[in-house]
């Protein structure tokens, strides 16, 4: 009984949800432009693009495009990906060809929240894409969450590769 | 019946069709601007159907699994038999299903060693089917047969996800590990990166004879004596990437279930999982307390630490040392029991997995069972 009351209590100091929507994608974006959002545009999977999207995520990207946002050397991109069953969404900023931040948007899934930390997402920071498409560092998993942990780093991966391609425009 | 490809034909040439008349500059630049409205008007519609399916298709039930093949060549020395076989052993089949947002069921179906059946080797089995609530967004609570929150391979066994071809020997005879129970349980997270997993299920049956190993006490929730339940509490911390810090135990107050004098059982187990680039470690260690049995298997105890090193994406060795004795109570009993385990695992694709490995043992009776083994496992 003790230990469910401090439980009970301990939840209650917490900010952060475990499964749900910690951050809307607009209010994402408004952030990261600090409110100035620029226009929405499009990058198209089609051609080589899908096909290297496609060799990154090991299966066909499910939309036509993604969109994403420019101001200057920062882009945004919003992506999804799915973790064991469920899409995760998540939010990128890069600035030129380095990550500067990612955050878990939304997380559907009932095992691996723990990606949704800071303490996770930091180690993305800095890092860009080698010409294997894979990221210059390494990533540290999380045990019990290693098809989130998985997601995240496929997405930064795409996030990276599609901000080249428009930087090649 | 018009086809896919005539009805994009025939949409393409309703788009395009206004660009044949003659036209100004001007009027060819508004063209191609309405044209970029329909266009983006038509994905959008596509990707608003594409968003509305669910992952793998458009049901809400979701199917995975996983199996591995194994291959023993160990030569048996000491009074120990030789063993060379060829085993499929385990092929297993999740089902999960959503009944809404927040009530989930899973469950999983094991055949293990390829054939069942009386006099036959192998089995059927339900290792979990359980209906899952969350309870805000923090905490979950689940009822029906789900595995025992214990040690690193109970909950995630996956074959692509742990070295070495058979699982560890600590884990199968001193957790032991595959535990399934039925009961109902509560788990969630109370701070950043600190977890619990509480438990109130079915326990061991370890009968009267007063010289069982525990692994001999699961019931696996079949007509499973339940006069006394057995409590498990876990806490878990992964507050820093790469590390993961647990500890578990487990309480039945009488193992004989009525059936005997009332003694009691309780196992601590704790573990430690740190991957810091391509170097990993693992270490664990479970201690059962055994009220009442004789003959030394009062104490049940094992270790193990498993250093591994990723030489790339593909390729992974590792050597693991691993000790336990079912008879800990009684030094004089020679149960003591250890091997080492030294291999390779080739990973084709992340969810498939080639392993080999040689095994030395070095157990106090002297009968040892030293070789190699070869397998195959994927999941998916």
């Amino acid at each position: 009984m003790k230990i469910v009351l401090i439980i009970t209590l301990l939840s209650l100091s917490i900010n952060s949800w475990a499964r749900g929507t910690y951050q809307k994608p607009a209010d994402f974006i408004a952030e990261t432009f600090q409110g100035n959002t620029p226009k929405k545009e499009a990058i198209w999977l089609s051609g080589t693009v899908r096909e290297t999207v496609t060799k990154i995520l090991t299966h066909k990207p499910k939309g036509l495009r993604v969109r994403y946002w420019v101001h200057k050397q920062t882009s945004a991109w919003i992506l999804e990906e799915i973790g064991k069953t469920e899409p995760i969404t998540v939010g990128f900023v890069l600035n030129d060809k380095k990550v500067e931040r990612v955050k878990v948007l939304v997380f559907r899934e009932s095992r691996g929240d723990e990606v949704r930390h800071d303490f996770f997402t930091r180690q993305f920071q800095q890092a860009s894409l080698n010409p294997d498409y894979k990221l210059n560092r390494h990533i540290d998993g999380i045990t019990g969450a290693t098809l989130s942990v998985r997601a995240l780093t496929r997405l930064s991966r795409v996030a990276l590769y599609l901000n080249e391609q428009r930087l090649a425009k | 019946m018009r086809t896919p490809k005539l009805t994009a034909v025939a949409m393409m040439s309703a788009l395009l069709f206004p660009l044949t008349a003659n036209a100004s500059e001007a009027d060819l630049q508004k063209q191609i601007n309405e044209l970029k409205a329909r266009l983006d008007a038509t994905t959008e519609v596509i990707e608003s159907s594409a968003r509305t399916d669910k992952p793998h298709g458009s049901s809400k039930v979701q199917m995975g699994g996983y199996g591995e093949l194994h291959y023993n060549n160990l030569s048996g020395k000491g009074g120990a038999a030789d063993k060379t076989e060829m085993d499929f052993h385990r092929f297993v089949l999740f089902f999960g299903h959503e009944f809404s947002d927040t009530i989930r069921f899973f469950s999983e179906v094991e055949i293990e060693h390829a054939i069942a059946g009386e006099g036959k080797t192998g089995e059927v089995e339900l290792e979990q089917a359980y209906i899952e609530f969350d309870l805000n967004e923090q905490h979950r609570a689940k009822a029906g047969v789900f595995l025992i929150p214990v040690g690193i391979l109970n909950e995630t066994h996956e074959p692509n996800t742990f070295y070495g071809v058979e699982r560890n020997p600590v884990e199968k005879n001193i957790v032991p590990s595959t535990w399934w129970e039925g009961g109902a349980a509560v788990s969630g997270e109370f701070a950043k990166g600190w977890s619990y997993d509480i438990a109130l299920t079915s326990g061991l049956n370890l009968g009267t004879g007063g010289t069982t190993k525990v692994r001999s006490g699961r019931q696996k929730v079949g007509n499973a004596k339940a006069e006394s339940l057995m409590t498990t509490g876990r806490i878990k911390w992964t507050g820093v990437p790469g590390l993961e810090v647990a500890a578990t135990i487990t309480n039945q107050d009488d193992y004989t279930q009525g059936l005997g004098t009332k003694n009691s059982a309780r196992l601590f187990e704790t573990h430690a999982v740190w991957q810091t680039g391509a170097f990993a470690l693992r270490g664990l260690y479970a201690s059962w307390k055994v009220n009442g049995q004789t003959s030394g298997y009062d104490k049940q105890e094992g270790y193990y630490i498993e250093p591994s090193y990723k030489l790339s994406d593909k390729f992974g060795v590792f050597v693991r040392y691993n000790e336990y004795d079912n008879q800990a109570g009684d030094t004089s009993q020679n149960g003591e029991k250890q091997q080492t385990d030294i291999g390779i695992n080739y990973w084709p694709h992340p969810d498939v997995v080639i392993k080999a490995d040689y095994q030395d043992q070095d157990n106090a009776n002297n009968q040892n069972q030293n070789g190699f083994n070869l397998g195959i496992g994927y999941q998916f």
